[in-house]
């Protein structure tokens, strides 16, 4: 039986909030930070971070599945964007 | 008529909405294990509130892969009754069958209330109890109620009349302060543009026995009653 090549990646997934999306959480987290002394901080948007460790024959089928994966059920298309960034894995 | 109340592991509101269809309506109701997947019998289905899955990644975002949540879809794509409360609102929305989100609250709190509600369309079977533009008060419960949609979408919900209901002051007005939670122009529920779904974050299911002090949730169950019987094949 043939075995199919595959290589192990690991993806490092940002879910954030799509900029006209208001950010409360963020707010908050900025005015502590000002409330600290730090009077440049102009603004802080929290966000989602995701680390994926897949199996696919190269790099071209992982991000087409993690993108698949962010589009049904990692983010919510109406609020959130996301990017990835993938490495090889020993 | 034939109710089904769907449960997820982390479904809490579930009994409350059973009690009120199957005790106070005295209608045939079951519950329905998310493992589930022939919801043929039902004519409405109930997703109630709660924590479904826990709310983990986001509100409903699991609880939409369950098989009771795809016989669910495939209800209402058959014309079936749907009603989203609370999570179930979440979970109606993560599904694609509502639009828009349901974020964080604006002042990041858990909110438990009683609000004032503005009915804004009542030729829905769900609200054809109720007059046009009438303030019902009911009771609300949650930590991400605040209702997103971009402008685009929100014009789309506008022209297509899908919002049902609006927090509102008691007069009807839309003050800053008759808002709960930031809901985008105040949508407390909205439905689809056929009108067979409606999600909402309030509870009427909580106000409904009258030993609770109100029954203004109730009208909303027994206008979806008295719908079905007009429409009944005799």
């Amino acid at each position: 039986m043939d075995q199919l090549v595959t290589q192990l990646y690991r993806a490092k997934i940002f879910i954030t909030l799509r900029p006209s999306v208001l950010d409360p959480a963020g707010t908050a987290v900025q005015s502590g930070l000002q409330h600290m002394g730090y009077d440049n901080v102009s603004q802080v948007r929290i966000g989602k971070y995701v680390e994926v460790t897949l199996a696919a024959a190269d790099e071209a089928a992982a991000r087409q599945q993690l993108d698949q994966m962010c589009d049904q059920l990692l983010a919510n298309p109406v609020i959130e964007n996301y990017r990835f960034e993938m490495e090889l894995t020993l | 008529m034939k109710f089904g109340v769907l449960v997820f592991p982390g479904s809490n509101c579930d009994r409350d909405a059973a009690m009120v269809t199957r005790d106070l309506l005295g209608q045939p109701t079951r519950m329905v294990w998310h493992e589930e997947s022939d919801l043929a019998d039902l004519d409405v289905v109930i997703v109630p509130g709660g924590f479904s899955y826990g709310d983990y990644l986001r509100c409903g975002a699991i609880a939409r892969f369950s098989p009771a949540l795809r016989a669910t879809l495939d209800h209402a794509q058959r014309g079936g009754l749907v009603l989203g409360i609370c999570n179930g609102f979440q979970v109606l929305t993560e599904a694609g069958l509502l639009p828009g989100a349901l974020m964080r609250n604006r002042d990041l709190h858990f909110v438990c209330d009683r609000v004032h509600l503005r009915v804004e369309r009542t030729t829905l079977p769900w609200t054809q109890a109720y007059q046009p533009g009438e303030r019902i008060t009911l009771p609300i419960a949650h930590g991400e109620g605040c209702y997103f949609a971009d402008a685009d979408m929100l014009k789309q919900i506008n022209d297509r009349e899908q919002v049902v209901f609006r927090y509102a002051a008691a007069d009807g007005s839309l003050t800053d302060d008759a808002n709960p939670n930031g809901s985008v122009e105040h949508i407390a529920g909205l439905c689809n543009t056929r009108g067979n779904v409606l999600g909402m974050m309030p509870h009427p299911e909580r106000a409904a026995d009258p030993m609770l002090g109100s029954i203004d949730g109730l009208r909303l169950f027994e206008g979806v009653l008295a719908a079905w019987a007009g429409a009944a094949p005799r």
